[in-house]
């Protein structure tokens, strides 16, 4: 298992992760998500030891990193970049990985067929596609057999096979046990793999929670209107009980609004309708709203704001989220 | 941790599979020896002019090794890459997280190095000095004349040393075309133009190549500062400094 605890870096005036405290959960796809710049790829370096943290710690089964003997047994990675010297073959860069932590020769020839790799096992890894170069770097994680496995961004830049192919390939992983640590800048890619979730934003951490917790928190829908009554079905919405928020638009939404009873409501007041529409939010534009206070370039760019605005000022999964980090672990 | 023998037997994988291995090395062993042959034969058809009236002996070995300050560019070079591509290729993230503990790695990895570089540069040294005895012809000397097996060995040891201190400081640097651009201009240039100037020529001697080329005098020269085995200690300390402080680096910076 691995367990952060307050991590925290700091890169100059930047400061990339701070003070994160987090579990992966075992045996199950978690998925780490935020926007570009959240801290994600730092994070995993730390976990391997690899960038050092400016203060608080991380382990793995309770160790650090370079305690661990053999490491690849333990934990197998892929990191964001391409890291592979490109006048080498694919067999030779796994085989001196396999050396360096004492695997068996023929666990290579393994993992290049898992992968699909065997027919260019002996070309040098220069030629390869994106795609190719993925399936490598996966092939090095798989390598050691590790219970926990760790991907950075894995489906960026692939093509729809490709990233099919990762998603099958962390779900079966998971369904062996393993634990798959998996980051991303997109809620849809994880709606489909995680089963849970953590969230980050300017490296802080904004939610922590199982999938089917978030979708149950996030999936709330409104109900849209426009009418020139304006004054109207406010007073008559008003008196149902029911709040209308304005948008900028000229639409009103009501939240978990009823389509049938805000139409029966309009007519029996004698308002004209010119919109009824039943509006759901997407997880995408949940989590958006989610991280709008936190992405770096939100000034000037509307699409943060806009998804904040669907659900007005009630919604507050973030604050709720934060203050309970223990919300959603009881699963 | 990891163990030490699979960090040199995986060191060693990474060095045997990438071409520039092969051909730096081969150019090391081609360049000494082409160089020192081509002189040998034109020392022996024109020795009057070229041995001079000195008041030196003739140094017949140091002629067989006229090559070495060209080949010893390519074992530069190799010293560079070995420890560069780790860089350039992004590989070092690969390389930490495989084997955690940094001087661990780095140390495999001079090992394998060194190793390789001194059986090549030994192959290279006796080679070039048989070939150019044979092409001096009656002006050669014998591997058993007085310092003359020093010397041959002292050839061997200065390239594997200069190739070591080379991957030292491109670890300190951690970046080959960086570590390039500053050995070689320091080898080439500063090194031998430094060493000429008065005065500032004292400092000079100090330096890695100039302390290391002294074990391959066979005769005592006259401005020499110290001797042959005095020179082996600088250029060594050089090398284990390069690589302790490659080391260091390694160790307190982020990969
Ligand atoms: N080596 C580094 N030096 C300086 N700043 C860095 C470094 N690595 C990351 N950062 C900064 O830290 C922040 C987090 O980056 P990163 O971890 O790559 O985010 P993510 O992977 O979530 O996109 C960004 O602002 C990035 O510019
Ligand atoms: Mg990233």
């Amino acid at each position: 298992m691995i367990e952060l605890h307050e991590l925290t870096k700091r890169y100059g005036d930047t400061l990339a992760v701070d003070g994160l405290s987090f579990q992966v959960p075992q045996g199950v796809v978690t998925g780490f998500l935020g926007p570009n710049g959240a801290g994600k790829s730092t994070t995993m370096r730390m976990i391997l030891d690899l960038d050092r943290p400016t203060s608080g710690k991380v382990t793995i089964d309770g160790r650090r990193y370079g305690q661990l003997n053999e490491p690849l047994k333990y934990i197998g990675a892929l990191l964001e970049a391409k890291a592979v010297h490109p006048g080498r073959t694919a067999y030779d860069h796994l085989l001196w990985l396999a050396q360096s932590n004492r695997i068996p020769r023929k666990r290579v020839d393994e993992v290049l067929a898992l992968v699909g790799l065997s027919s260019v096992a002996k070309k040098r890894s220069r030629g390869f596609s994106l795609g190719m170069g993925q399936r490598l770097g996966i092939a090095s994680a798989l390598l050691g057999d590790p219970e926990i496995l760790m991907f950075d961004e894995p489906v960026n830049g692939l093509d729809p096979e490709g990233i099919l192919w990762i998603r099958n390939l962390m779900k079966g992983l998971a369904s062996e046990g393993r634990t798959v640590f998996v980051s991303s800048h997109l809620m849809s890619e994880m709606a489909l793999t995680a089963d849970h979730l953590v969230v980050i934003g300017q490296g802080k951490l904004l939610a922590d929670l199982s999938m089917a917790d978030f979708i149950k928190q996030n999936s709330r829908s409104a109900v849209r209107i426009r009418t020139p009554h304006v004054e109207q079905l406010l007073t008559a919405l008003h008196g149902a009980g029911l709040n209308a928020e304005a948008r900028p638009d000229g639409s009103y939404e009501i939240e978990d609004g009823d389509l049938a009873h805000i139409g029966e409501l309009a007519a029996a007041h004698g308002v004209t309708l010119h919109e009824l529409s039943p509006q759901q939010a997407s997880l995408e534009e949940a989590f958006m709203q989610m991280t709008a206070d936190s992405v770096e370039y939100h000034a000037g760019n509307g699409e943060g704001r806009d998804a904040a605005g669907a659900w007005g000022a009630a919604w507050q999964p973030r604050d709720a989220a934060a203050a309970d980090p223990a919300a959603g672990k009881e699963n | 941790m990891a163990s030490f023998p699979a960090v040199l037997q995986s060191e060693w994988t990474k060095i045997r599979s990438v071409r520039s291995t092969v051909w730096t090395l081969a150019l090391t062993f081609v360049i000494t020896l082409g160089i020192g042959a081509l002189l040998s034969l034109l020392t022996k058809n024109n020795f009057s002019e070229f041995a001079g009236a000195g008041d030196s002996p003739f140094d017949a070995t140091g002629t067989a090794f006229s090559g070495i300050l060209l080949g010893e560019l390519a074992i530069i070079v190799f010293g560079v890459l070995a420890v560069g591509n780790e860089y350039s290729s992004g590989m070092i993230r690969v390389s930490l997280a495989a084997v955690p503990q940094r001087a661990t790695l780095l140390l495999g990895k001079a090992a394998v190095l060194g190793a390789l570089a001194l059986v090549v540069a030994l192959v290279t040294a006796f080679t070039t000095f048989f070939v150019g005895q044979s092409l001096l012809g009656g002006h050669s000397t014998t591997i058993g004349s007085p310092h003359v097996l020093r010397a041959v060995f002292g050839a061997a040891l200065y390239l594997t040393m200069l190739c070591l201190f080379s991957a030292g400081v491109t670890a300190m640097l951690h970046n080959q075309t960086l570590a390039l651009g500053v050995l070689v201009p320091f080898f080439f240039l500063l090194s031998p133009i430094l060493s000429a100037v008065p005065k500032v020529k004292t400092l000079a001697h100090y330096f890695p190549d100039y302390a290391g080329s002294r074990m391959l005098l066979v005769y005592e020269q006259t401005d020499q500062p110290y001797g042959p085995w005095a020179g082996f200690a600088i250029c060594l300390a050089w090398t284990a400094a390069a690589i302790l402080g490659g080391i260091l680096v390694l160790k307190k910076r982020d990969a």
